[in-house]
């Protein structure tokens, strides 16, 4: 009986050895694949987008072309099933393909019209924001935080014991060996040649005697040439090296009172998705904060931030302080890149939209990387809101501080792309 | 084990889920059963893997390495989105033509579903690779492996050197002229510096022999000449590989560049085999799984139960549509190598007296040395040219439709009666010759005096034109790796120039 089959389980091996091909093809039709994102952006609701998405790419895009046959000429097809055709009957030539009987071509399985694949939401999220750059990222900036990472430094004489390299110390040993005995070799050769040569011619007893000891005693000498010195010793060096934080806090404050309706609201969340969509490609942690407020502010979770109903007056000057005292209490500025966004109708009455600007202009977009407020008009030729007028004074002065007003939903990536285009070099 | 007429042996564990020694245990069941076949395969090497596993092999087109382009990407994502939806399920099997023999089981399988392809694939596939004439000829099935391990690393370490963009650009050019980069004769073997010496040799000593100085006093005609008119065209014959052509003699392409046609080349030449035995491969291979398991059911070691699942999945391969009939894709090889397979068993253990006057010289002979012989030495399209026979072709209701340019319809030209059996058969065959649906195309000149463009042929078959805009596509992939202009000359039946089309590099 032969042995058994080689069976191999690669089942561990891990798939998505195609994910390199899967890369390249994507960056060589990058192009047409924008195309596609930007007309399906349009049709589809923003929380579906994080999924990623199916695309659509015509396929003579990425075709691979070889010479081969195309319509015309003479040839015979053989096909299957003949149920009522004779010799010589006729048929309707198919209109559009000019090849093939009947409904061969029909039958050639799924259209090649267009290449359809799916992309995952990393690549989708890649695509969608490619030309898009966070403003004034300036990453230097966050070198004064106080994060250390370890890195290796070479090696050093000295150090604990844990971190003892014994490759190097190996390596200085065996070369200072080599060092050390290769005199004493050479003088313990030429004793052994010439006790040799003094027996080989019969030489007085008292010779042989002086030269075996003489032998004996370079012996001793080369066994004392130690196996392993402290000179030898060699540690790993590490040094620790700031690291910029990569993370990142995002406000959400927005207007729940009364004027702020279902639509405003959708409005107002499709502008906080984007944002956070964008900001979690860009660092690798960010924490949201909801911040609603009516006349008076709190932070709420998600779901309320969205859904629950409240209503009442409006007093923004509110949400911006509690907004600063979260901000101050649980993430300092050096520590975390601040983002907030504001989505409001614009609804501010008494001196309340002074104060505001004044404080936000004070307070926080100082601390902030960007500071952007979204304001949702009733309609399109609604006049210009109190707020807006106090802000607008604003953005004249802080760089970071950007404001747009949007009233439909379709309107919201246009803004969005606008905020936070590229800035030309 | 008893010593009756009917050998019963143990029955093998049922149930649908397979374990590595259940594996092991049918696959132990099914070698001793090839065995009483004398099946001579490679070694065998299963490997077991998940459904994205495949559909990665997939992307490679089977190959267990394959060097990176963003092609075998797209090709990833179309499987894999056919997949998603349901359009297409993943083929239960992959099988690698090398030594030892590789096939890939699907994790998701069944046990019935792993012994089928075990038979299938390690014994099927396996004995066709190892004693197909074509397979033997061309691929070196020992060393498939190592140089796919090393185009790999070449093609990476290239990447490395001069770019991703410089390496695509090469082998994109390279993959729209892979069809032309096969050989289908074998090149003589260069000769070996003694080899050369010894025939200079005999040469000389001919010469010496021979010598009479007389003839030096005859004028020859040649004798006056000027010495450079001889300079003949370049090359002397036509050459239809024309990757070949390019690594030998582009004049522009760098080493590396050259290394990457070749690799290509070999990797075209690799499946040159494949392209041609599709049918009789499949045919083959699924004429064993089901020999085998339906030999392995009489001697008692499968149940009932597996038998039916079996048939139902077997049933499914070997369907063969109308061609009204929807999602017909054309003639479906698993049946129609599965039924060539059959019957021919059938003529030789059952022959009628339309087998006698057809098939006279294998009917009523040895079923298992006729089909071995026509394993080794057919491709599909002398296997179907000698072996379809007319019982086959009034089962497949097969008829041939014709189709030429100067009739405003389409014509049935023969059908499955007696008048019809041999064109019917020889327009099959036809059907499978490579010769005949690739277009042919061929390097005649290389203008090395003069601008060192090169010059393509394209005898037209039966007024058959090419598609133009891929035809424009792929001679400027040419012009990119040649470096000077291409041309590609169409020429009709009569020796007339039909059309001209130009690249400059």
């Amino acid at each position: 009986m032969a042995g058994s089959v080689h069976l191999i389980d690669r089942r561990l091996n891990g798939g998505n050895k195609s994910a390199t091909n899967r890369q390249r093809f994507i960056r060589r039709y990058k192009e047409q694949l924008k195309r596609a994102v930007g007309d399906m952006v349009d049709k589809r609701s923003i929380t579906d987008i994080e999924g990623g998405g199916e695309v659509n790419l015509p396929s003579r895009d990425i075709s691979e072309p070889s010479f081969r046959h195309g319509p015309g000429g003479n040839r015979e097809t053989v096909h299957p099933g003949n149920r009522e055709f004779s010799p010589g009957d006729t048929i309707q030539r198919p209109q559009g393909g000019g090849g093939g009987g009947g409904s061969s071509e029909a039958g050639e399985g799924e259209s090649t019209d267009s290449f359809v694949f799916t992309l995952s939401r990393e690549e989708f999220l890649n695509i969608f924001f490619d030309d898009l750059e966070l403003p004034h990222l300036v990453r230097n900036y966050l070198g004064a935080v106080q994060q250390k990472k370890m890195v290796r430094a070479g090696y050093v004489v000295e150090g604990s014991p844990t971190n003892l390299s014994v490759p190097r110390t190996m390596k200085s040993s065996l070369g200072r060996r080599v060092a050390l005995s290769a005199p004493i070799r050479r003088e313990l050769e030429a004793a052994m040649a010439a006790l040799a040569e003094a027996r080989a011619r019969p030489a007085d007893a008292a010779e042989v005697a002086r030269l075996e000891a003489e032998v004996a005693e370079i012996e001793a000498r080369l066994r004392r040439v130690p196996f392993l010195d402290d000179l030898d010793l060699r540690y790993r060096h590490r040094v620790s090296l700031p690291q910029p934080v990569a993370r990142a806090v995002m406000f959400c404050l927005m207007d729940v009172s009364a004027s702020m309706d279902e639509r405003k609201k959708d409005v107002a969340k499709r502008f906080f998705t984007l944002l956070y969509l964008f900001l979690s490609r860009k660092y690798e942690k960010v924490e949201i904060v909801f911040v609603r407020h009516t006349d008076n502010a709190e932070e709420v979770d998600e779901d309320t931030f969205f859904h629950d109903p409240k209503s009442g007056g409006t007093v923004v000057l509110s949400a911006l302080e509690l907004m600063h005292e979260i901000q101050a209490e649980r993430f300092p500025a050096g520590q975390w890149n601040i983002y907030a966004a504001q989505a409001s109708d614009g609804d501010a009455f008494g001196s309340d939209a002074g104060k505001s600007a004044r404080f936000l202009g004070e307070k926080i977009v100082p601390v902030c990387r960007y500071f952007a407020y979204v304001e949702i008009p009733d309609g399109p030729d609604a006049r210009q809101s109190s707020l807006w007028v106090e802000y607008d004074t604003l953005s004249a002065i802080a760089r970071n501080f950007a404001m747009r007003r949007v009233c439909e939903r379709d309107e919201i990536y246009p803004v969005f792309h606008e905020l936070f285009k590229k800035e030309t070099a | 084990m008893s010593g009756g007429v009917q050998v019963r042996e143990r029955r093998l564990p049922q149930g649908p889920d397979w374990t590595f020694e259940l594996i092991d245990e049918y696959e132990r069941e099914i070698r001793k059963t090839a065995a009483e076949f004398g099946l001579d395969t490679y070694p065998n090497q299963i490997e077991v893997i998940t459904s994205e596993q495949m559909l990665d092999a997939y992307a490679s087109v089977g190959l267990p390495i394959g060097y990176p382009h963003w092609s075998f990407g797209k090709e990833f994502i179309r499987n894999e989105q056919a997949y998603r939806k349901g359009a297409q399920g993943l083929a239960y099997e992959i099988v690698i033509n090398s030594n030892p023999c590789i096939a890939y089981l699907m994790e998701e399988n069944s046990m019935m579903m792993q012994a089928l392809v075990v038979a299938h694939a390690s014994y099927g596939h396996n004995s066709f690779f190892k004693g197909n004439y074509l397979f033997k000829q061309w691929t070196a099935a020992d060393a498939i492996l190592d140089y796919l391990v090393f185009a790999r690393r070449y093609v990476m370490e290239c990447e490395e050197r001069h770019g991703i963009g410089a390496v695509e650009e090469i082998l994109d050019s390279c993959h729209a002229l892979m069809g032309y980069g096969v050989d289908r004769y074998r090149r003589p073997q260069p000769l070996s510096a003694r080899e050369e010496e010894a025939r200079m040799a005999e040469r000389n000593d001919y010469i010496q022999r021979q010598f009479n100085d007389l003839w030096r006093t005859v004028p020859s005609p040649g004798s006056t000449r000027g010495g450079g008119s001889t300079r003949s065209v370049f090359p002397a014959e036509p050459e239809e590989n024309i990757l070949y052509f390019i690594e030998k003699h582009s004049p522009k392409l760098a080493p590396w560049q050259r290394e990457l046609v070749r690799i290509v080349r070999k990797v075209s030449q690799y499946f040159y085999p494949q392209g041609l035995t599709k049918v009789m491969n499949e045919g083959w291979a699924t004429f064993w799984h089901y020999t085998l398991l339906n030999r392995m059911y009489d001697k008692g070691q499968l149940e009932d139960g597996f038998m039916i699942e079996f048939l139902q999945v077997h049933t499914n391969v070997v369907t063969q549509r109308g061609f009204d009939e929807r999602g017909y894709g054309g003639i479906n090889p698993y049946a129609l190598g599965f039924a060539m397979m059959r019957d021919i068993r059938r003529i030789c253990e059952a022959p009628t007296d339309e087998d006698r006057h057809w098939f006279p010289d294998i009917a009523g002979g040895d079923w298992l040395k006729v089909l071995d012989f026509a394993m080794r030495n057919f491709k599909d399209e002398s296997f179907i040219a000698q072996y379809l026979s007319p019982k086959l072709i009034r089962e497949f209701r097969l008829f041939t439709v014709a189709d030429h340019e100067s009739k405003s319809y389409l014509e049935i030209d023969s059908i499955h009666n007696e008048e019809g059996y041999r064109r019917v058969r020889r327009l099959l065959a036809e059907h499978y010759n490579r010769d005949v649906s690739m277009p042919d195309i061929q390097v005649v000149r290389y203008e090395r005096d003069s601008d060192r463009s090169l010059v393509l042929r394209h005898l037209i078959h039966r007024n058959r034109p090419l598609v133009s805009t891929d035809a424009t596509e792929v001679l400027k992939h040419l012009a990119r790796l040649w470096g000077f202009t291409v041309r590609l000359e169409s020429i009709d039946a009569d020796g007339k120039l039909d059309h001209y089309r130009e690249c400059a590099a």
